[in-house]
């Protein structure tokens, strides 16, 4: 196919920020093509062929991607994103529940979309309680349990971490709120197709996904709504009373196709991709580990997807690194939040001290990593922070034996 | 077999090619416009140009452009956004706008469709706070073109905001958001021949708006989401490509002028307002408008009946009842919409196999007449 | 978010990187910044007898900004008396490099560091004059 041939990767930087979108898988694109071109119909016109045959294609990928969680198709609904499925999921949830509970339940770590959901729901007269993590960035079971009341409503805990890609226990999760007979939403938008989601086993009423970080295009996501027992939502886009009245507007069938394309292939390769993945983290922390003295992993490294890496390369400031490593493409702190380079709150909910959360960069590793790539990002990577350890006063004051906390430094 | 003559412009267009190429591109270029390094800048200047392109489709500043996942989420954020609790629709609205705000008073339309100003007048001279107006530039289903300029001279003067659908009209009419003087403006890709998955809210400079999509700050924190790249990147392309409009009229006039030469009695509804020279809705009387819509396909032209974006169902339509058309008549109306890649054979498809269905449905009627 | 050209070329060579010894008495030394904020910058400045500043040396934990401000700024005092390096402005070093917005203080903190190792210079001369006296 002669799009294909477009892809290509040799001219640009190494991709390493799979987490903040990843490149489309060329199979994906070519499910797509046919619904841009000769099947275009409006999915929901209902009188003619090229409706139907746009509905069919619409369907095939809703069960594409309720195969991927373990849901049933009737229960997958298609959205923009998986910032509109948070918001649907938790605003939705809350105001459709309102006159019997107020309180909500989420943690410190969650993506931006979920806590400025909360946020306006606490002006709307919610309670919120935001959940510590400890320091490998996983929740407190306990805590959790202590913080369900009769008067929770949902409880909102992400899959895996989008800076520092540790997996939250999601099966303990989802009991608690079973017994607790509250409603479990998980933001899986860094989950699906990487780790096994099973929303029976794991008691999940609510999950949403991203077609951009599973290798699909963007301006599309879904959402999972539970039907037993039944979870009610007050939609956020009314109108045509499209997807069970969830979500209206026209459906991009070319987008739907993608997401769901994408969805099949990560279920059938997710076993060897992540043994492939593993090893190249591991590879590369090695690299580093072996050339450099005081890096640090922030999150667990244990419970946590094979294609992150967090690291602080401590008295490196992590914007410079990244100016440096001009054939790297990473990311500093969290790069979701519209190019603002201020410390990550993920990095500061762990407990990690400001002057080390300033040197960290953000490593993901996809499906489109090589072993090659692993090494030159690691060469690259060495050579910068020794060049501007070099440069830098802290580097020079440790070597020193000056206790940087000792210095009384000027606020600015 | 021959391509189906594809009349049904108004539920969506086929891509123009140059937006699939352009999207193509983007689709593998990759990126979160988001993120800092070289990947992420590249497709932020992507959406930015693409911005300008919508911009200069709206006669508007690129800053108003606010991306959506299309016309239904632009008119729900633009009814949210505006903030105010009194809100006056006209009585043609889409679904998108009525659901939105159930409490809506409706503004009358007369026999074409036209929003009737004396009535609307009536209403914001009434004492209370100050509205949010909604009228679309021309209606989906009879493309009636509404005085969107009128509606704003009088919303004015009750300190009244103005949003205005143009979803349908955009690419076949001029959408000048500064001439019309409106504060909010939806538009849609896919109806411009350009991707389903996007469209856009312009929120004219100065216009009080209040976001509703929580997270990364996008839009200038108007919309969070990360951007459909490959969609705005089509939407751009399909803007640019439409502003050369849609010169279709001729054909419309002809196949209308076919159509009531074969059935005399064939009403256009809205024939007598000013109409988007794309659409026609039409009636074959006494004939079911599922019926000629199935024996239609059958002969290989899509056209659809009534309000057929409502999620496929067929039923009674809204604008049609709002225009006082008797249910029985409005039920026999097909919408018959061209679009950037019609052509002359495609109206000639259509007008042998509506003339084949009426003779033969035109027996059958009298027959059914005689059982009965 | 694209920087000029300028601040690239002092970001990618930067001039002066190094220290001088602090406990000499013509060299002034500044340490300005915070480690929890970002950025830190150490500046030294060697003053001759005849009062023009022949050396001066910078340290930067930084972004590459910060870097390039402080590398300029060290390029700038060489061979300018103290008044005259005191006189720099960090408008000057914000238009030079051309910084954003959301840069400009980066030029602050350089600015701030020049002056803190003029003031650190003068104390030390102070002290030497009256021990003298």
């Amino acid at each position: 196919m002669s799009v294909l041939s477009q892809i290509r990767r040799n001219d640009q930087p190494i991709y390493l920020d799979y987490q903040a979108t990843t490149p489309m898988d060329p199979r994906v694109l070519e499910a797509m093509m046919p619904y841009f071109t000769h099947k275009f119909g409006n999915p929901h016109s209902r009188s003619h062929s090229y409706g139907w045959e746009s509905e069919e294609g619409v369907e095939k990928a809703r069960a594409q991607v309720a195969k991927l969680i373990g849901a049933d198709d009737k229960e997958v609904i298609f959205t923009s994103g998986a910032t509109e499925s948070n918001n649907l999921a938790i605003r939705g949830v809350a105001e459709f529940y309102q006159d019997r509970k107020n309180h909500i339940v989420t943690t410190l770590t969650e993506h931006k979309c979920v806590l400025d959901t909360c946020r306006h729901l606490e002006q709307h007269g919610f309670e919120v309680t935001y959940l510590p993590v400890q320091k490998n960035g996983l929740i407190d079971l306990d805590a959790l349990r202590a913080a369900v009341t009769d008067k929770t409503v949902v409880v909102s805990v992400m899959a895996v971490n989008n800076e520092i890609g540790v997996i939250q226990p999601l099966a303990e999760i989802g009991k608690i709120c079973r017994e607790k007979k509250t409603f479990f939403h998980t933001d899986a938008a860094q989950a699906a197709g990487k780790i096994a989601l099973d929303v029976e086993a794991m008691n999940i009423d609510l999950l949403s996904i991203s077609g951009h970080k599973i290798y699909g295009p963007k301006g599309i996501g879904a959402l999972y709504v539970r039907r037993k027992p039944r979870v009610r939502l007050v939609p956020l886009i009314v109108g045509g009373g499209q997807e069970r009245g969830f979500r209206s507007g026209t459906l991009p069938a070319p987008l739907c196709v993608g997401l769901g394309e994408a969805a099949e292939i990560a279920m059938n390769e997710m076993e060897t991709e992540a043994k492939r993945l593993t090893r190249l983290q591991a590879r590369m922390l090695k690299g580093l580990q072996d050339r450099l003295s005081e890096i640090y992993v922030n999150g667990d490294l244990e419970h946590r997807i094979p294609g992150n890496l967090n690291i602080s390369f401590a008295y490196v400031e992590g914007e410079s690194l990244m100016m440096g490593i001009k054939n790297l493409a990473v990311s500093s702190g969290s790069a979701c939040t519209s190019a603002s380079l201020e410390p990550s709150y993920v990095l500061r909910a762990l407990g990690v001290e400001e002057e080390l959360a300033h040197t960290s960069l953000r490593i993901g590793l996809g499906r489109f990593t090589t072993e090659h790539e692993v090494d030159t990002a690691v060469d690259e990577l060495v050579r910068h922070v020794e060049k501007l350890r070099a440069m830098s006063p802290l580097w020079e004051m440790a070597q020193e034996g000056i206790d940087i906390k000792s210095i009384e430094w000027a606020a600015h | 077999m021959r391509a189906p003559a594809y009349l049904d412009h108004n539920a969506t267009s086929p891509l123009r090619p140059a937006v699939l190429d352009a999207m193509v591109e983007a689709l593998c270029a990759g990126g979160n416009p988001s993120a800092v390094h070289g990947v992420g800048r590249k497709a932020r200047s992507l959406v930015d140009a693409a911005r300008r392109r919508v911009a200069e489709l709206a006669f508007c500043l690129p800053g108003d452009v606010v991306f959506t996942s299309g016309g239904t989420e632009a008119n729900n954020l633009a009814l949210r956004g505006a903030g105010r609790r009194r809100v006056l629709a006209s009585a043609v609205e889409h679904d998108s706008v009525g659901k939105a705000s159930p409490e809506a008073e409706i503004i009358r339309v007369d026999g074409e469709g036209v929003v009737d100003l004396e009535a609307l007048e009536r209403l914001l001279l009434q004492p209370g706070e100050p509205a949010l107006v909604c009228v679309m530039l021309a209606n989906n289903e009879t493309g009636v073109v509404q005085p969107v300029g009128e509606v704003v001279r009088l919303a004015r003067r009750a300190g009244a905001l103005v949003h205005c659908d143009a979803v349908q009209a955009a690419g076949k009419l001029g959408v000048d958001v500064h001439g019309l003087g409106v504060d909010y403006l939806s538009l849609s890709a896919h109806k411009l021949g350009g991707p389903t998955g996007v469209g856009a809210l312009v929120v004219c400079n100065g216009a009080p708006f209040v976001s509703d999509r929580r997270g990364g700050g996008q839009e200038a924190n108007r919309r969070a989401g990360t951007e459909n790249v490959a969609g705005i990147v089509g939407f751009g392309a399909a803007a640019t490509a439409a502003r050369s409009g849609l010169p279709v009229a001729p054909l419309r006039d002809r196949l209308e002028a076919a159509l009531r030469s074969i059935a005399p009695g064939a009403r256009v509804f809205g024939g007598g307002a000013r109409r988007l020279g794309n659409t026609s809705c039409i009636s074959m009387p006494g004939v079911k408008a599922e019926t000629q819509v199935m024996a239609l396909d059958l002969a290989g032209v899509c056209v659809s009946a009534g309000a057929a974006c409502s999620s496929g169902k067929v039923q009674r339509s809204a604008v049609l009842d709002a225009m006082g058309i008797e249910p029985a008549e409005a039920a026999t109306a097909i919408r018959v919409s061209l679009g950037w890649n019609s052509e002359s054979g495609d109206i000639d498809r259509l007008i042998a196999a509506w003339r084949d269905l009426y003779i033969r449905a035109g027996k059958s009627d009298i027959d059914d007449a005689r059982a009965a | 978010m694209a920087y000029s050209e300028k601040l690239i070329d002092h970001y990618e060579n930067p001039r002066n990187i190094g220290s001088l010894d602090k406990n000499s008495e013509d060299v002034g030394t500044g340490l300005v910044g915070a480690p929890a904020c970002g950025d830190v910058m150490k500046l030294q400045i060697r003053v001759g007898a005849d009062g023009l500043i022949e050396d001066a040396k910078f340290k930067t934990f930084g972004c590459g900004s910060a870097i390039a401000s402080s590398s300029l700024v060290t390029e700038w005092v060489k061979g300018k008396t103290i008044d005259e390096a005191e006189s720099i402005k960090n408008t000057d070093i914000a238009r030079h490099l051309a910084l954003p917005p959301v840069k400009i203080h980066c030029s602050v903190l350089a600015e701030d560091a020049i002056k803190a190792a003029i003031a650190d210079y003068r104390a030390k001369t102070a002290r030497k004059d009256e021990t003298a006296e």
